[in-house]
């Protein structure tokens, strides 16, 4: 099985911890992931932007960088939709049917660890109070259900808390947050408003895209909380501690 | 009007407003949302409805011509119109030809987005709106900002003003002691309409559905206003998008079933009207049907966009949006607000026109909540980002805007990993030099940064922004020699 890992360009610029975390993950799970140094993005900025010529070139490199793997894991449920439902959109503009073929191939984190290595428990340990935002690329594009929370339901010393209004949208939205930004804030502060009333310590969810934009605002409004992303709680042990 | 964002702007301010949306969209969520779930084999009804009406569209121009003939053979009159001012020109030609000064009407989204009222009183013929939640917008001089629900935004204490102090000069006044009491206001609005139910001689209506092989149009309502119209009234003409349309009665069925859970959370419609032609001494003596295209073969030809065309305004979009829920209808600047609007309205008119039509399908953070909600399961995200790549098409040539210079470069960085690497080592450069504009620790220790100058401060004016950490991942792994 040859597995390699999208890190995403966000997390490599941004989040790199969350990047080592799953290869920490992975690891400890037996399995040994590749990072092909040639990746880059899965075009989803340009294609949700609506400038599909320029996407692809960026979903070309994607495609030549992840070609030869049996597996795509990425802590991202929205690059994963991104490759699975756009890179078809993108490969039909191109004209280059090969661009669709890396997405069938591509998993979001709990997607893979729960339907194709087929664990609940990955062994983590975390002993903080926990809320969850399930967001919408891996909610309603993928359809990952509850395969994120049985995940941290098995994770030792962790509170679980239920967030209000779990499946309403934080916001973010890409460059909708600053093309309506406005929109995009009064939208996120509700979001940050549920976070607050769960008294939770940590904001956990499976983008850190989305937690950049709620985080920001937690952040802004003081509140204390703070904001994680499932591989960083996941690859959490005992040592860590 | 203006863009998406500027109206949104003056709506988010007003707190009122935002207060009743969300009060009235999360209850009908929630009455939705059960009564759905008691339907088993919501799924298949879904897939059903989707399926009926592509094979209709594929089909239009001979299902058109059925319902032509069907309807023709029962006495109705069928005009055909191209656009809105020429289905305007035909109702009004009816009604100079029968002499009359008012009409009736049946709440319909289809003369609303024809602008007919207006039209009309440009012609000195006054329409009357009789669907209560009209009503209460046309005697408030406002404009519906909700397909089902058009005084979404108006609480009953808004509703009781608007009632004392308009009622009055259009006819019968509203009581002078009128409470907020719901049973009390449509009370009122009741009286007030009775009198102009009896005394039109003409009704103009749209219709929910078209049966094709009877030539029978459908209306659907909760209050039986709209009944009144198709059965009192001499005259009685009805605007039809040619989208309309199903083929049979069993067709009918799906949708029948569809519509109310989806729309009101009603198990069922309390009131459905059908009508095929004339029948002699009962109900209006003359029918005409307007079929209208007004955009509708332009959405048509769009291979992505087409599916818009399936929609039943049910409003089941509306009532999920996190964006709706925040801005109002209004904000979208038509009849069609919401997801369903920021689609159909770019389908209808194309893009590349306007500045409003074209910040319309950016007017979404497409968290996909309305294709899970649509009962006729039109994938309105999919559609925005096909509809925002036609807004970016048609400007492409001249001179670029900061965005598509911004787009281009982001582009040029991220299909090159080299290119990519550089770009991080002046991100971890600029992390540094970022902590100048304000010092901020996030929970954990990361720190962050507070303001930075346009355009980041469209990021930075309510959100902290992590800086830049010293070293990216791809260095990290490099350095760390995990390759
Ligand atoms: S798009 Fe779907 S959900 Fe929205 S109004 Fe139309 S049918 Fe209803």
């Amino acid at each position: 099985m040859k597995v390699a890992v999208l890190v995403t360009c966000i997390n490599d610029t941004m989040f790199p911890d969350t990047g080592k975390a799953v290869f920490r993950l992975l690891r400890r799970l037996g399995v040994e992931a590749d990072f092909p140094e040639a990746q880059t993005c899965c075009g989803q900025p340009m294609v949700n932007t609506g400038y599909l010529d320029e996407a692809v070139p960026v979903v070309r490199a994607f495609t030549d960088a992840f070609a030869g793997y049996d597996y795509i894991v990425t802590p991202s449920g929205s690059c994963a939709g991104s490759a699975r439902h756009q890179h078809r959109m993108v490969a039909r503009r191109a004209g280059e049917p090969r661009l669709a073929e890396t997405g069938p191939k591509t998993y979001e984190l709990s997607e893979f660890l729960v339907d194709v290595l087929g664990v609940t428990d990955v062994g983590a340990y975390f002993p903080h109070r926990v809320t969850y935002h399930p967001t919408c690329h891996s909610l309603r594009m993928l359809g990952v259900g509850d395969k994120p929370l049985q995940l941290l339901r098995n994770v030792r010393g962790l509170d679980l808390v239920e967030l209000p209004a779990a499946e309403e949208c934080c916001g973010f939205g890409g460059t909708f947050a600053v093309k309506n930004a406005e929109t995009s804030t009064a939208m996120g502060a509700d979001k940050a408003r549920h976070v607050r009333d769960t008294d939770a310590e940590v904001l956990v969810a499976g983008d850190n895209s989305c937690l950049l934009h709620i985080g920001g605002l937690l952040s802004r409004e003081r509140s204390g909380v703070r904001v994680l992303h499932l591989a960083d709680v996941l690859a959490s042990t005992e040592e860590d501690a | 009007m203006p863009a998406f964002p500027a109206a949104a702007r003056e709506a988010l301010a007003d707190s009122q407003l935002r207060r009743n949306l969300a009060h009235a969209t999360s209850t009908i969520r929630a009455k939705r949302a059960a009564v759905v779930g008691e339907v088993d084999e919501w799924e298949e009804l879904r897939l059903a409805g989707a399926a009926i009406k592509d094979n209709t569209l594929r089909h239009l121009d001979e299902h058109l011509l059925t319902l032509e003939a069907a309807l023709q053979s029962r006495g109705a009159t069928v005009h055909w119109a191209r656009d809105a001012t020429e289905a305007c020109d035909i109702v009004a030609r009816i009604a100079h030809g029968h002499g009359v000064g008012e009409v009736v009407k049946v709440k319909s989204m289809a003369t609303q987005e024809i602008g007919l009222n207006e039209a009309l009183a440009a012609q000195g013929i006054t329409a009357w709106e009789t669907d209560l939640a009209e009503l209460i917008v046309q005697l408030g001089d406002d404009l519906p900002s909700h397909i089902l629900v058009p005084a979404i935004h108006r609480n009953r204490a808004e509703i009781r003003e608007i009632f004392r102090r308009e009622m009055a000069a259009v006819g019968r006044p509203a009581p002078a002691d009128l409470t907020d009491d719901p049973a009390e206001l449509a009370g009122a609005a009741r009286l007030h309409l009775r009198e102009k139910f009896l005394r039109a001689r003409m009704a103009v209506s749209g219709a929910n559905f078209a049966v094709a092989d009877t030539g029978t149009l459908v209306v659907v309502e909760s209050e039986g206003n709209g009944r009144m119209c198709l059965t009192l009234p001499e005259v009685l003409v009805s605007v039809v998008g040619i989208e309309k349309i199903v083929p049979t009665w069993s067709d009918l069925d799906v949708f029948l079933q569809l519509l109310p859970r989806s729309g009101t959370g009603e198990r069922m419609n309390p009131y459905t009207s059908t009508w095929s032609g004339i029948t002699p001494g009962d109900g209006p003596q003359e029918m005409h049907v307007v079929l209208l295209d007004n955009g509708r073969t332009r959405a048509l030809a769009d291979e992505v966009g087409r599916q818009a065309l399936r929609c039943i305004r049910c409003s089941a979009c509306l009532n999920v949006c996190p964006v709706y829920e925040r801005t109002g209808g209004h904000a979208y600047g038509s009849v069609y607000p919401g997801p369903i609007g920021a689609i159909l309205n770019p389908l209808l008119k194309g893009v590349g026109v306007d500045e409003q039509t074209d910040s319309l399908p950016y007017a979404s953070s497409l968290c996909g909540a309305c294709f899970e909600a649509c009962p006729v399961r039109i994938d309105i995200p999919e559609v925005l980002v096909h509809l925002r790549s036609q807004v970016v098409d048609a400007h492409r040539g001249g001179a670029p805007k900061p965005e598509a210079v911004a787009m281009k470069s982001a582009a040029w960085v991220l299909s090159d990993e080299r290119r990519l690497t550089l770009a991080e080592r002046g991100m971890g450069a600029a992390g540094k030099a970022l902590n100048r504009f304000g010092r901020a620790v996030l929970p954990g220790g990361r720190r962050a940064v507070r303001r930075l100058p346009w355009p980041a401060s469209l990021w930075t004016g309510a959100r902290d922004l992590p800086a830049p950490p010293p070293e990216s991942f791809r260095a990290w792994w490099r350095r760390t020699g995990r390759r």
